[in-house]
């Protein structure tokens, strides 16, 4: 598998009003052709930044460092027609379809809209695409669908018009930014499913954002977990919960409370996630960390190979294999 | 952790042996649609009920009546030996019904006055509800940010100044000024991120502890209703399914539906199916 999506040493920068605010600082991480990517981290982590990046809808004011090739393309120089195309090849479909959608038009027009416009496809021959689309994603009576508004439509019905109108335009990488968060349980096993099936199908690269270690671990190839705006671990999604590499991922799978039993006490972690810029010097997990050592705090830590994942930490040898024992103070 | 005593609603009326909270035939219909239908329940003192179920099950309108946020449209709930099916009719009623239930919600951002600190809010429900002294009042809203874990700082920040975390826990630190015998906990750690949700899980449990407090915990998760409860109810369209222990319905769910929730959890070696139509029909969506 070569690579399709190469983001290297990614910095982003939001313009505020309080002054510029680093958002990512230093992001890699690589996607192959077919590859599904988990990328997991709390509120601020920059998980959701990172896929802004990669489809170029940052918003106005960001800057850039560093690069992301999709297909040996720099992304992040391209402007005009170019971007366009790109933003065809890259698909992103977010957390809440309501907020995405125009509540006044019908679903033909929402799903046939970019067809007609950029690609003067006639209206027939976009609404029949739009029809194998939606029935690709499991929807009965597709003609039907067509015609109704997004309020007459159900959370998870409504997220699959958005993920069967992201194919429309034959994406070859799909971002999924907590795509299923909103929606029931059942809801979410179902559409996840259909997403499962497309990348089969189709040979879909995906990018799938989610707070969910399980969520990730069950759907994906590889996970990355991003904590205050930079990437602590990649590692292989099953191993990630058996044998994490990173005192932080290690903390996360404890969080978690267990369908399967119950604990006298949730390891919880202490503090709060922070995001990149008020992150401090040194390892940014290390206030909150229960293995830190004075050294931790000086210099940053980098990404280190082990073990076949990627981890940024100095202490990932010594923990090795001793991380999900509980009995850390 | 507290040495906060009851107001005038004392502890020693309660009884051990006798449910807290009682809910008999209980429905609720909006229009034509039946949201609530028959349902049935009894909360003993210290125990937690789960009721679980997915949007428009009517888990959320459960809660809506027992708080009296909805009047049932038939059937009765009655708490600490009280009728509390038709609304209050005097302040006084309202008053005691809020130091028997209290609620916490889901959105910790929706749900506080933005213009008031956490230290004002409970200091208003002490003055409202119990008649202690300014000096006690302070102490107690002190005694109560340490049970939910607040420092001096975060208690008299406004809500903006603090994290969702940190606003969850004000808002549970808020309903337990009344000392209730029941706490309703509605979605209330859905929104939170896992390391915080596991923070605010663990002060839940210290509380029912410390306190011998009852909860119903409305929820959707069922890894959280297997942490915190014992007992559980799964609803489905607005009738119960399933009931029993909460031990049982997740390791042994007998009714289809269960089976359902239950199989569409990600954990190890699980893979999405489309199992929703295979096992409910056509009638799911």
């Amino acid at each position: 598998m070569s690579a399709l999506l190469e983001v290297a040493d990614l910095t982003v920068t939001l313009k505020m009003d309080a002054g510029p605010r680093e958002v990512i600082t230093g992001t890699s991480l690589t996607i192959a052709e077919g590859e599904a990517m988990g990328l997991v981290g709390e509120s601020g982590s920059g998980k959701s930044m990172t896929a802004k990046a990669i489809a170029r809808l940052l918003p106005k004011g960001a800057t850039t460092e560093g690069s992301v090739l999709f297909d040996g393309t720099d992304v992040l120089a391209l402007e005009g027609d170019a971007l366009l195309k790109h933003r065809a090849q890259v698909a992103v479909v977010f957390q809440d379809p309501r907020a995405h959608i125009n509540p006044v038009r019908r679903i033909d027009d929402f799903m046939t809209e970019s067809l007609r416009i950029l690609d003067d496809v006639p209206k027939d021959k976009a609404r029949a695409k739009a029809a194998d689309a939606l029935e690709e994603v499991g929807i009965d009576d597709p003609a039907k669908r067509l015609r109704q508004f997004p309020h007459e439509l159900s959370g998870g019905m409504l997220q699959r018009v958005m993920i069967a109108t992201a194919l429309l335009s034959e994406p070859r990488l799909l971002l999924a930014d907590e795509c299923t968060t909103a929606l029931d349980v059942t809801t979410q096993a179902e559409v996840m499913a259909i997403l499962d099936d497309l990348r089969r199908d189709r040979g879909l690269s995906m990018l799938f954002i989610t707070h969910d270690l399980e969520l990730a671990g069950a759907v994906c190839d590889r996970t990355c977990v991003m904590y205050a705006g930079q990437v602590v671990e990649t590692r292989t999604a099953h191993l990630l919960h058996a044998d994490p590499l990173h005192p932080y991922s290690a903390a996360l799978v404890q969080a978690r409370p267990d369908i399967t039993s119950t604990s006298e006490r949730l390891v919880a972690i202490p503090g709060r996630p922070v995001s990149a810029f008020e992150a401090p010097s040194g390892c940014r997990f290390a206030p909150r960390c229960p293995h830190v050592q004075d050294a931790c705090r000086d210099g940053e830590q980098v990404l280190l190979d082990l073990d076949g994942g990627r981890v940024r930490c100095r202490r990932a040898e010594d923990l090795r294999g001793t991380l999900l024992d509980g009995a850390h103070v | 952790m507290s040495d906060y005593v009851p107001g005038p609603a004392t502890r020693a009326t309660i009884d051990q042996e006798r449910p807290v909270l009682s809910v008999r035939n209980l429905r609720k219909v909006f229009g034509t649609q039946v949201a609530v239908d028959d349902m049935n329940f009894d909360l003993m003192p210290g125990r937690s009920l789960a009721i679980v179920g997915e949007s428009g099950s009517g888990k959320t309108t459960v809660a809506r009546m027992i708080t009296g946020l909805e009047r049932p449209t038939s059937g009765t709930i009655t708490a600490c030996g009280r009728d509390r099916s038709k609304p209050a009719r005097r302040g006084k009623e309202r008053k005691a019904r809020g130091r028997e239930v209290q609620i916490v919600f889901q959105d910790p951002y929706s749900s506080l006055d933005p213009r008031q600190s956490g230290a004002e809010l409970i200091d208003e429900v002490l003055r409202v509800h119990h008649d202690h002294s300014a000096s006690d009042r302070k102490r107690i809203v002190g005694e109560l940010a340490e049970v939910v874990g607040l420092d001096q700082r975060q208690i008299n920040a406004m809500p903006k100044a603090l994290s969702g975390g940190q606003r969850q826990r004000v808002a549970i630190a808020r309903a337990l000024a009344t000392d209730p015998r029941v706490l309703i906990l509605d979605e209330s750690v859905a929104a939170l991120d896992v390391s915080i949700q596991a923070q605010v899980l663990n002060v839940l449990a210290d509380i029912r502890d410390d306190r011998g407090i009852s909860y119903i915990l409305i929820s959707h998760d069922l890894a959280v209703v297997r942490q915190l409860t014992e007992d559980a109810i799964v609803m489905q369209r607005g009738i119960v399914v399933e009931s029993g222990t909460t031990a049982e319905i997740l390791d042994n769910p007998q009714n289809a539906y269960t089976q359902l929730l239950r199989a569409s959890v990600p954990g190890p070696g699980w893979k999405p199916q489309r199992m929703r139509e295979r096992l409910l029909g056509t009638a799911a969506e």
